[in-house]
């Protein structure tokens, strides 16, 4: 070994400069086009968002001038100006003047001997052409002098001007309804979380390290709720705990409109989110190290808490942050059951939709967003620490037969599927009753949408439309993104941008990206203004907002692909393209078709993606669900629901038995 | 040979004709009008023009809003027909609205047209407030219908009443506003307090309120008359109540977006939109339409409404919703514990 400092005396030698190659050049290409993609469909958005938050609107009181004749009507020519008016008499002090865009302030207060009575009249005018007054409701914004009569003159209202500054969020954490609403999401998400992730782990327990029967059931049941917008509990809950309810008693006077609802319906919704994980974390584990611990004569209960638990406590902590970060992020559930529970969410809906307060909604957003960061931050960096728990020397655990393990395990999943199943269920039930609870023949009355407020059964097929399209481009878009990023030679610094750009849509509130996206796209001045309110801005925006679970998906098959393959097509003067169709496509097939259901189920369910950019031609299915609730139309609602779960499960019966197909034809090479 | 060329032209002149003669003008309308009425309005309209095709844009009143303010820059619609004219005073004061005197407009009641000359907008509607009560619901928990809006605020009703959050619902505001206007500044804000120690809830919509009573989840819901209509006409056991102290309202108004591409379309929608025939097609839905004795009693509506409305100050209500809704949000959306 030669001594470092050897090393650094030797002259610097030439950089060696590798030449690129026309494939290196077209996949560099492509790697560039598609990080162009990231940038304009989340960088910009977001940077645009960020700047609304910051510009707040001013009463600029120094753009106007006034004139007060005397009792007779004429006018000494006095000018006075609206500042120094306002130094006088402090009519307004610094928070009046700030204000929304939509806000206003009356002019008497400058003139104290003033009365609608008088026969004084009053001139006023903009200094610039910047400044904006009403009267009445008629906007005046040149610099000519406007003569009014007292009477008159008290129905003028100043108009404020965009300004730049921290007003709104000053603003912001001055409101106490606005503040408390972090308080209440920071509390509801880490309450579902420890349930939720309680629930899943002996869930998880049960399906992984027992032999109780009819695992695969359970297994699909856990699921089911993957298949349903986030919405959908909190309707069930309705009709289960409402006034009305099937089972209010079990609530014991308790409303079920608030954090006990949005607790339950998260339950629900992050189940499966965290059963997966943990799922995982435990089906694998080393048998060597129970046998160690039953040597050892431990007992179950210390052999649980020291070989288990700390095998899966990467699963655990990610399953938490995860389900932390969809709870607080979720609009849909405490939009239909949070009553006066005020949270994050709700408060941008409320601030864009109720008061068309943009910037207000831009800064909630930013308050949002840090949460949802923090906590993927957290997740990223405790998947890295991760490391292989099976080793090549490892035997896997295989589950012993216990009476007492089975029975119990069974009957702890059989309640969980039960919660699941009967959630569905009385959805269904409610969507086919005439008219709860006065009426409860059946009918399908609730099905015809097209009479309810919300979009009628063509959202339903827009909702087709856009999971179809949007499985199809984002697969396209994500898998050859990550095949660049994967297979391309040297450009470090690239790729690893390229990578921190893939991650970044897990961390955005779907809300936000949402909102930001009405931000940028439209914009009149943005060259793209033309797709806000098509198809194509939903499809782009369910794209990103789930682009990076599917890239995750999609480098994991890669890696597994040998890097030789390149070096063998390129030895064999093969163009990467040809190698990328003939080899990596088929090969991966399996991921690709994973991607594609992914895309296709979240695109069918996501309501908070699309909530600010849908248009009635292309109204969603879950939109529909939503906004037929907020109408009051509460069991079409359901049925639109199940709608929706329906062909879900069928998209995903289509894809297991297209995966079977393709399977059996491209993937025999595994088999020998 | 000659023969034929002229058919042809003619032909193909006729082919042109034709094309023209079906061309179809595209107005893009936004609108807030119930989605069950949009195609009888668009169908009625299209008899008289069939050669102006209306493509809606169909949402609540704030979404609508919103959504035309914050394309205030670049507008998309041509015609708003049917909105609040709470939000079309809003447009008007950003100066996104074209002032036009549709044919005809001398006919209506005053009261529903614009103040300015031409008009800004011009009103179709009105749209009132009410509260719907369900006797079957009160008469298990014993309760005793009211009769004015101070019996609401009577602690019997404690849990039992549902308003929209007039943050997010326009019929929420019409209340406050109007209860603003009826008890005085003061007053308003004084028997709001006393009303939210009765409220279970603030909801979104304003309809929710009393589909909610309609369906026995909450036994009283402040809502609008229309909807408490058609709830009735479906089979709900409810009583409509008009307050005694007088009900606020909004009207339905019309207007062309400034800087449409299709001024002469839209001004033909709109001279439509204040004929007698178009009045008799919002009188299907709406007991009070803009258009002076044309209108019949609607099914289920309640007696005395239309005395009851009060003297609407839109300029108020307009000039007034940015400080009213913070000292509302202030007052009652800070209280995060929902009451059982």
């Amino acid at each position: 070994m030669t001594d470092a400092t050897d090393l650094s005396e030797l002259p610097a030698g030439p950089t060696v400069q590798g030449k690129l190659s026309r494939d290196d050049i077209m996949m560099r290409g492509g790697m560039l086009v598609i990080a162009l993609y990231l940038v304009i469909t989340l960088a910009f958005p977001l940077y645009a968002m960020l700047s609304k938050s910051f510009s707040t609107y001013r009463f600029e009181l120094a753009q106007y001038e006034f004139q007060m004749s005397d009792e007779d009507g004429v006018f000494d020519g006095t000018i006075l100006n609206g500042a120094e008016l306002n130094e006088q008499t402090g009519a307004f002090d610094e928070l009046d003047l700030s204000a929304g865009s939509d806000g206003r302030i009356g002019v008497t207060g400058f003139f104290p001997e003033f009365s609608f009575r008088s026969p004084v009249m009053y001139q006023i005018r903009n200094t610039s052409d910047t400044g904006r007054f009403l009267v009445g409701s008629k906007l005046e914004d040149g610099t000519d002098w406007v003569t009014l009569d007292s009477n008159t003159f008290r129905r003028v209202q100043l108009r404020p001007m965009e300004s730049t500054g921290f007003g709104n969020f000053i603003n912001y954490f001055s409101t106490p309804a606005l503040f408390n609403s972090i308080k209440n999401s920071l509390w509801i998400a880490v309450v579902s979380t420890i349930v939720t992730v309680t629930l899943a782990f002996w869930f998880a327990y049960a399906l992984n390290r027992s032999c109780m029967r009819y695992k695969g059931v359970f297994r699909l049941i856990a699921m089911a709720p993957i298949l349903v917008p986030s919405l959908l509990p909190g309707i069930a809950l309705v009709y289960l705990f409402g006034n009305q309810g099937m089972i209010k008693e079990l609530l014991f006077g308790a409303s079920i409109y608030g954090p006990i609802g949005i607790v339950i319906g998260s339950v629900f919704f992050t189940f499966p989110h965290a059963f997966i994980i943990i799922s995982t974390a435990l089906a694998v584990s080393d048998a060597r190290l129970y046998e160690a611990a039953a040597s050892l004569r431990a007992t179950r209960w210390r052999t649980f808490w020291t070989v288990t638990i700390p095998g899966a406590r990467y699963g655990l902590i990610s399953a938490a942050f995860v389900v932390f970060n969809l709870v607080i992020t979720d609009f849909g559930l405490p939009k239909v059951i949070g009553g006066q529970f005020n949270v994050l969410a709700v408060d941008i809906y409320k601030q864009v939709i109720g008061q068309q307060n943009f910037e207000m909604g831009a800064v909630v957003s930013v308050v949002l967003v840090i949460p949802a960061i923090f906590a993927f931050a957290i997740d990223r960096l405790v998947q890295s620490k991760q490391v292989a728990l099976l080793s090549a020397r490892s035997v896997p655990y295989q589950p012993q037969p216990d009476k007492r393990t089975d029975t119990f395990s069974f009957i702890y999943c059989a309640f969980v599927g039960l919660f699941i199943i009967g959630i569905l269920a009385v959805c269904q039930f409610a969507a086919l009753i005439k008219f709860w609870p006065y009426d409860l023949s059946l009918s399908l009355n609730n099905y015809q949408f097209d009479r309810m407020d919300g979009g009628g059964w063509g959202s339903y097929f827009n909702s087709i439309k856009l999971g179809l399209l949007t499985a199809v481009f984002g697969t396209a878009i994500v898998f050859f993104g990550a095949y660049l990023v994967e297979k391309t030679n040297g450009f470090k610094t690239g790729r690893a941008l390229f990578q921190m750009f893939a991650m970044l849509p897990m961390a955005i509130p779907g809300m936000v990206l949402g909102l930001a996206y009405i931000f940028f796209f439209n914009n009149p001045s943005n060259p793209l203004n033309a797709i806000y309110g098509t198809m194509a801005i939903l499809v782009i925006c369910s794209v990103t907002h789930f682009y990076t679970v599917s890239h995750l998906t999609a480098v994991t098959a890669l890696k597994q692909m040998d890097r030789e393959f390149e070096s063998v097509s390129a030895s064999l003067k093969q163009p990467t393209l040809k190698l990328f169709s003939r080899v990596t496509v088929p090969v991966c097939l399996p991921s690709i078709l994973d991607i594609s259901i992914y895309l296709f189920v979240n695109a069918m369910t996501t309501v908070s993606a699309v909530v600010f950019l849908y248009s009635p031609k292309t109204s969603l299915a879950s939109i529909a669900v939503l906004n037929m609730d907020d109408a009051g139309d509460i069991a079409p609602a359901a049925a639109m629901g199940m709608m929706i779960f329906y062909t879900n499960a069928a998209a995903r019966i289509i894809h297991l038995l297209v995966s079977k197909g393709v399977l059996t034809r491209t993937q025999a090479w595994r088999t020998r | 040979m000659k023969h034929t060329a002229k058919r042809l032209a003619s032909f193909l002149a006729g082919v042109a004709f034709a094309t023209v003669a079906v061309a179809e003008t595209e107005l893009t309308v936004y609108t807030a009008v119930e989605a069950e009425d949009l195609a009888r309005y668009a169908e009625t309209f299209n008899q008289s023009h069939p050669d102006i095709k209306i493509n809606w844009v169909r949402d609540s009143t704030g979404i609508i809003t919103a959504k035309l303010l914050a394309e205030r820059d670049n507008p998309q619609a041509d015609v708003v027909w049917g909105l609040a004219a709470t939000s079309l005073l809003l447009l008007k004061s950003e100066g996104m609205l074209e002032p036009y005197a549709p044919a005809g407009v001398e006919n209506l009641d005053p009261k529903f047209v614009d103040g300015d000359s031409p008009p800004a907008w011009v009103g179709m509607d009105a749209w009132v407030a009410s509260v719907c009560y369900n006797t079957v619901e009160a008469e298990k928990l014993g309760l005793t219908p009211p009769t004015s809006w101070k019996d609401l605020t009577d602690p019997m009703y404690a849990g039992h009443v549902i308003m929209p959050n007039p943050n997010s619902s326009g019929t929420g505001f019409l209340d406050v506003s109007s209860w603003l206007q009826m008890f005085g500044e003061e007053g308003g804000w004084e028997y709001m307090d006393a009303l939210h120690e009765n409220i279970a809830r603030y909801t979104h919509s304003g309809s929710k309120p009393c589909k909610l009573a309609a369906s026995g989840e909450i036994p009283i819901g402040i809502s609008f008359a229309f909807r408490g209509a058609k709830s009735k006409a479906d089979g709900a056991p409810l009583e409509i109540i008009v307050p005694s102290e007088g009900v606020g309202w909004d009207m339905e108004a019309t207007a062309i977006v400034a800087g449409t591409a299709n001024l002469e379309a839209a001004q033909t929608l709109v001279d439509f939109t204040v004929t007698k025939e178009a009045n008799e097609m919002y009188n299907s839905g709406y007991a009070v339409v803009a258009y002076p004795g044309i209108a019949k009693p609607v099914e289920h509506f309640p007696e005395g409404l239309l005395d009851a409305m009060i003297d609407n100050d839109f300029e108020f209500a307009a000039n007034n919703r940015a400080a009213i809704l913070e000292e509302w949000q202030g007052r009652y959306d800070g209280k995060s514990e929902p009451k059982s």
